[in-house]
């Protein structure tokens, strides 16, 4: 809790919330880090096989295989959900599986199982994005601003 | 083999700022996420990403700044060869894959399959 949301606080509110963070259990930094490494390196590595296998086994070069070796990825991590096992890997590697490109396809295809009971116009397609959508929108709004931002440098710099 | 050693590397460190972010930031899963984004299309607008994808392969391409990055190249790469209005018909071009992936499996998988656990 911030400072400033301390500060409107009655006294014995603020009373509570210094009493409930020594209470609150520790959270182990350093293991989950390491937990982390361990199941995002594994991830990755796993990538790296499979775009290895597009690059010699088609015609990709190592620009285009990123394509169908995300595709890949996210196939693979749909089908984990589905089978309940990717949620079991999450608990214990934390970023280690949301911070890979599966953990983006996971959400998505959680929240569309999740809401399924709402219908499939209002549940699976309205919902499907729950999660995910904040990381598109921020991603494309970044996007826009660093791609006029660049554009514009090219464009004086040319005429 | 020094390629997987390296994207092993790599992404786990990425993973390893996630966590950081998580743990010692006190951000929630989708803060976390989007501010691992911004930063991949920082670093391309940077010009720093490509490097690392040369040097790490998967290990920079999976990690979800990948998607960053990519929706910056898709902008720039249209831009240059149709102007300004490239910056919006280029932004999905590259991550279309994931995207488009994510949609049609996870449409699949509520389609046909109940959740578990």
């Amino acid at each position: 809790m911030s400072d400033k949301k301390m500060k409107k606080l009655t006294p014995v509110q603020q009373e509570y919330q210094t009493f409930a963070k020594a209470r609150e259990p520790r959270r182990p930094v350093l293991f989950n880090c390491l937990k982390a490494f361990l199941v995002g390196g594994g991830i990755c590595l796993l990538g790296q096989g499979v775009q290895d296998f597009f690059i010699w086994n088609f015609d990709f070069t190592e620009k285009t295989a990123g394509d169908p070796t995300v595709a890949v990825m996210v196939m693979l991590s749909v089908i984990l959900t589905v089978a309940g096992v990717y949620d079991h890997i999450a608990q214990w590697a934390g970023a280690g599986t949301a911070v890979p490109v599966t953990g983006f396809a996971n959400s998505v295809a959680a929240s569309a199982m999740e809401h399924r009971t709402e219908g499939f116009v209002l549940g699976v397609g309205g919902q499907m994005f729950k999660l995910a959508g904040s990381v598109i929108v921020y991603g494309v709004f970044a996007a826009f601003i660093i791609g006029l931002i660049k554009t514009g440098i090219a464009m004086l710099g040319g005429s | 083999m020094e390629a997987y050693f390296w994207a092993f590397v790599v992404g786990g460190l990425i993973c390893v700022v996630g966590q950081l972010l998580l743990d010692v930031g006190r951000f929630t899963p989708a803060h976390t996420m989007s501010i691992l984004v911004v930063t991949g299309a920082i670093l391309d607008g940077l010009g720093l990403y490509e490097p690392l994808i040369d040097f790490a392969g998967a290990g920079a391409t999976v990690p979800i700044t990948s998607f960053g990055n990519a929706l910056v190249h898709g902008a720039l790469t249209e831009a240059e060869s149709t102007g300004l209005i490239g910056i919006l018909t280029g932004i999905f071009e590259v991550t279309s894959a994931g995207i488009s992936a994510a949609i049609i499996f996870g449409f699949m998988a509520a389609l046909f399959f109940k959740p578990k656990g």
